[in-house]
């Protein structure tokens, strides 16, 4: 087969690819990047209002405390959800009685969907009827643990559920790293009587980078998609307490029929993202270009 | 011999376990707590002792979160959207695994020219937020006549998928020696010939790894059943939340919690039998890139 016919064969066959890309992906953005600079409602306009949707967005107040609160939960959330995680692999690998129980106990949550997680958790910080109300039972009368109801600490809440959810992943990842680390050093380690403890955060760690980055990478884009929990725990609330930027694009796009800001919105998380993968992509593809060279 | 730090016996290694176990009984906890709730009666519940052992079993509940508990309008329990889900989840595992495995195989054996700059805005478009592509996709698949229908839904799974079914695969068929796809092409296969009959009977293991991902993925969707699959197709996890959240009255919460374990059967049954499968899926689908 001539050179030719070899590229326009293995075309056809990524044609499905190459429409879902450009239309699926590109298409749709940049669509939606045109729908935030037009005054549109229900339906698209046809119009240019330039830069309007994306004042009002960032005068708009609920938008603003979205903001707030995503930049909370993803601090506390990726933080927690490492060391946790981390914590967890490294305890695992200390050649542990029982490993596969621990670690099927530690993972089975991440089968599970943010729905359910929030529902769950939802009900066992129920004040009234869970954990609180069951301490009280038990003799501490004055226990309290309203966090699902106060609006200063709803945003904890979800950290707590969706912490329990994705600790798994992390420890999976970083068991993994552990495992491929080479026991020379360990072995050295001793002979030199350095202890353990400082091995693993001066040596092990850094050994560790790319499964932590590959864990942050997926922690961080878990906490920009971050919707089906909230729905299934708080709906937002109390009041607007734990609002996030993807609730408030879908309630402008179904609920509140302004789909200019949304898109706005949606353009605005569109570059967090590319602003958070950017630099990882960049060091994959040298990383790759060197490993094609050498 | 393996040398981990370790000392037989003393207060480090008491630690460890100490450690290991209250961070399982917080792991395990509110699986108990669903299961435990879920047998309870409501006066039970109402005494507020959400961690003892129920004192009189009942399975009330699981039959009627099946069969009677009201999603909104109606009072049908949650057994329509297990239906929903069963319909969506088939084609929308098979579909993506095909169309992964063909783009892994031209990307990594065919390589057209300009396919890896496509390859990399798929990669990117693993990590944008649905939102941003949603209305105009609602547009798109509402002149296609799809919208709101199990086609479209089916669709959608299938552009949303389609990033880490390809990088699934072409990895996978990476890993394989360039010569036995030279030799194949010398015996002059063709394309499809060659996909077919000699890289995807290959691809079993990793065609499992897929499978799990995208069942588990598919099952535990809520935004794009929500909005994309219509009515007469809600999945599983929108009902649940309708039954849940949208009540109004009395709120039954061991059909609840009933309903939410239903809910999560599958994907937790995928999990406890496939195991290191399971597992494999993460390492593939993340350490890799």
């Amino acid at each position: 087969m001539s050179r030719f016919a070899r590229q326009a064969t293995s075309w056809v066959a990524l044609g499905p690819m190459a429409v879902f890309v450009l239309v699926g992906y590109l298409g749709t953005m940049l669509w939606t990047l045109r729908i935030s600079f037009s005054s549109s409602r229900t339906f698209p306009a046809d119009d240019f209002v330039g830069l309007a949707q994306y004042i009002k967005l960032f005068n708009n107040d609920r938008w603003l405390l979205s903001l707030n609160n995503l930049a909370l939960y993803g601090v506390l959330f990726i933080a927690a959800t490492l060391l946790i995680g981390f914590l967890l692999a490294v305890l695992i690998d200390q050649k542990v009685r029982g490993e596969g129980v621990l670690r099927t106990i530690f993972l089975y949550p991440y089968a599970m969907s943010f729905v359910a997680t929030g529902l769950v958790w939802q009900w066992m910080l129920n004040p009234e009827i869970g954990l609180q109300q069951a301490v009280r039972n038990a003799g501490f009368v004055d226990f309290s643990f309203d966090w699902i109801t106060d609006q200063d600490r709803v945003m904890y809440t979800l950290v707590i559920a969706t912490v329990w959810q994705a600790s798994g992943l992390v420890m999976a990842i970083m068991l993994a790293g552990l495992r491929g680390i080479d026991e020379e050093i360990w072995k050295s380690a001793r002979i030199d009587g350095i202890p353990a403890w400082r091995v693993y955060l001066s040596i092990v760690l850094p050994m560790l980078s790319p499964s932590l980055a590959t864990a942050f990478v997926l922690l961080s884009t878990a906490v920009i998609k971050l919707f089906d929990a909230v729905v299934a725990m708080t709906q937002g609330g109390p009041g607007v307490a734990s609002e996030v930027p993807t609730k408030f694009i879908m309630d402008h796009l179904f609920g509140r029929a302004n789909i200019a800001l949304a898109s706005a919105a949606s353009v605005v998380m569109l570059c967090t993202v590319l602003a958070l993968v950017a630099p990882y992509f960049y060091a994959r593809s040298r990383a790759d270009r060197r490993k094609e060279s050498a | 011999m393996k040398l981990r730090p370790r000392k037989r016996f003393g207060i480090a290694r008491i630690g460890v376990y100490a450690f290991l176990i209250s961070a399982a009984a917080f792991f395990v906890l509110p699986l108990y707590i669903m299961l435990v709730t879920s047998v309870k009666p409501m006066e039970e519940i109402q005494l507020g002792n959400i961690f003892a052992l129920p004192v009189s079993i009942t399975f009330e509940p699981w039959r009627d979160a099946w069969s009677t508990a009201c999603t909104g309008v109606a009072c049908e329990g949650i057994r329509g959207g297990f239906m929903n889900s069963l319909a969506i989840a088939i084609p929308s595992v098979i579909l993506p695994i095909l169309f992964g495995a063909l783009n892994g195989y031209a990307l990594s054996f065919w390589r057209p020219r300009g396919a890896n700059v496509l390859f990399g805005i798929l990669m990117l478009g693993a990590f944008i937020p649905v939102q941003v592509m949603m209305f105009p996709l609602v547009r798109i698949l509402a002149t296609l006549g799809l919208f709101s229908s199990l086609p479209g839904i089916v669709l959608v799974h299938l552009v949303f998928s389609m990033p880490v079914m390809t990088l699934l695969f072409r990895n996978y068929y990476a890993s394989l020696p360039q010569e036995l796809f030279k030799a194949a092409r010398i015996d002059g296969g063709g394309f499809l010939r060659i996909f077919f009959q000699l890289m995807l009977p290959m691809s079993t293991p990793i065609v499992i790894v897929a499978a799990i991902m995208q069942v588990t993925g598919v099952w535990n969707d809520y935004i794009l059943g929500l909005v994309f699959a219509g009515r007469d197709n809600l999945p599983m996890t929108v009902q649940l939340n309708n039954v849940i959240n949208t009540t109004t009255g009395v709120r039954l919460y061991n059909v609840n919690m009933a309903a939410t374990i239903l809910t999560s059967l599958v994907p937790l049954t995928i999990y406890f039998v496939s195991g290191r499968w399971f597992v494999r899926g993460i390492a593939a689908g993340a350490v890799k890139g």
